[in-house]
């Protein structure tokens, strides 16, 4: 009976982590560049946003994985404080800085699309406040991890943080809303997504993200990997020294 | 419970206990802001509640490395985990204590350095109500961020990199309340809000906390 707590054997990860990390790679670079093409070269530009606009194809997936790394990572967390499975641990540790470089570049490719149309890089909107603060809260997990050397130990704190980053992130988006509604009356920065848009737009938007989750799969995995193969690799110098 | 509260307390009034540190840093940044901006009283008074929250947050930051550090050092935070009393409550007693040590006096001193910085009329009261409902939780978090870095031997910078992301959403709704009241609006709502915090955190945290701590006394 196949269940998802197999792949807590590290052996029985690795096997199926060894095929399905490629077959998504490919699956990642095959929707990304279709989607970027169709998008940046076969879609109309919009008629009032120009070509700016397109820069949508690749804002829009990384905001989505900037989230969903978060989520997966305080799952993952979750799964090792309460079953103690290590690869469930590495995959969080995997997936921070995957999720910081997709958090980085939704706020660049968000700033680069801000400045032709809002006439600024950077406004202190509520949407782009939490995304800002959630990049914070990422380079802390990942700092804690670097700095604590027992691996048990990093990972049992970093899980903590994780828990408890997730509370007080989500306290930050509504705080963020609040402040700003607060200071400025309500002038909506942030283009409503999903108000009717073509399909010459969708088309390529959802391309993209489902290559965005693939590429997310495929990075995880390939960290995962690298972290498993560490520690193998620091089980055998132990074993080896102890041998003498 | 209460005989660790009192030892606490004295060790940090005593010489070296760093007493006072917070409060005369809180001083010098009420000082340097109106040299960095320029001393236009109606630029001031508008940037006056959120100078105020955020040196008091950064005051506050400052003596937490030391909350279970020193104990870490010499041994007695061993004796505490494996005292009678629970680890929870032995965090939350220390809270109490960076709290009283720290963060009252900053709260009290505040409505002087808002006078400083030509705070409206009607801020004050809501200035000092803030900070004495908000910072407990800095206290609180600060505790939690403490516990995680107690077993390293630079944990100050990583401590406020953990520790300052998570005091967002207080710092937000604090200075939002006291902004509001100055401006003559009705401060209840980002009070009521970060007061829901503050409880929140009161009651989750120390667990947190203590399980940080027995993960890194282990």
């Amino acid at each position: 009976m196949a269940s998802l707590w197999e792949y807590a054997n590290p052996v029985k990860f690795m096997q199926t982590s060894g095929w399905l990390m490629p077959v998504a790679a490919v699956l990642a670079a095959g929707m990304i560049a279709v989607g970027l093409v169709w998008g940046f070269f076969l879609t109309p530009d919009d008629f009032r946003q120009g070509s700016t606009v397109k820069i949508i194809f690749l804002h829009v997936p990384s905001a989505l994985m900037a989230i969903n790394a978060w989520a997966m990572m305080l799952v993952t967390s979750l799964i090792w404080l309460v079953r103690r499975h290590h690869v469930s641990a590495l995959a969080a540790k995997a997936a921070a800085p995957i999720g910081a470089t997709m958090t980085l570049i939704a706020l660049i490719t968000g700033a680069i699309w801000g400045q032709p149309m809002w006439g600024t890089w950077w406004a202190w909107d509520p949407r782009l406040t939490s995304f800002l603060i959630l990049f914070l809260f990422y380079i802390g997990y990942i700092a804690l991890w670097s700095a604590i050397e027992d691996p048990d130990t990093a990972a049992d704190l970093t899980a903590v943080l994780c828990l408890v980053g997730s509370v007080f992130a989500v306290l930050s988006r509504y705080a963020a809303l609040f402040w700003n509604q607060g200071l400025h009356q309500g002038a909506s920065l942030s283009v409503a997504p999903g108000t009717r848009m073509d399909w010459s737009y969708k088309g390529p938007l959802y391309l993209c993200m489902v290559g965005f989750v693939m590429l997310f799969i495929a990075l995880v995995l390939a960290g995962t990997r690298t972290e498993i193969r560490a520690r193998r690799l620091r089980a055998l110098l132990t074993r080896e020294r102890a041998m003498g | 419970m209460i005989a660790l509260l009192i030892r606490d307390l004295r060790l940090a009034f005593r010489a070296g206990g760093g007493f006072g540190l917070g409060l005369g840093f809180f001083l010098i940044l009420a000082v340097l802001v109106p040299l960095g901006v320029g001393p236009d009283p109606q630029t001031l008074g508008l940037i006056a509640p959120g100078i105020l929250w955020v040196g008091a947050l950064l005051a506050c930051l400052l003596s937490l490395d030391r909350m279970f550090a020193l104990d870490h050092e010499d041994g007695s935070l061993d004796l505490l985990a494996t005292a009678p009393i629970p680890l929870e409550g032995v965090v939350a007693i220390k809270a109490l204590a960076h709290w009283l040590t720290t963060c009252l006096p900053l709260a009290l001193v505040a409505p002087v350095l808002g006078i400083l910085l030509n705070l409206p009329g009607p801020g004050y009261l809501w200035l000092v109500l803030s900070l004495l409902l908000g910072t407990p939780a800095l206290s609180m978090i600060g505790a939690f961020g403490a516990a995680l870095t107690v077993g390293l031997k630079r944990g100050g910078l990583l401590l406020s990199l953990l520790v300052l992301p998570l005091y967002v959403p207080t710092l937000v709704f604090g200075a939002q309340s006291v902004t509001r009241a100055a401006q003559g609006l009705d401060p209840l709502t980002p009070i009521l809000l970060m007061s829901g915090i503050t409880a929140g955190s009161l009651a989750l945290l120390p667990f947190a906390a203590a399980f940080a701590l027995r993960i890194n006394l282990r």
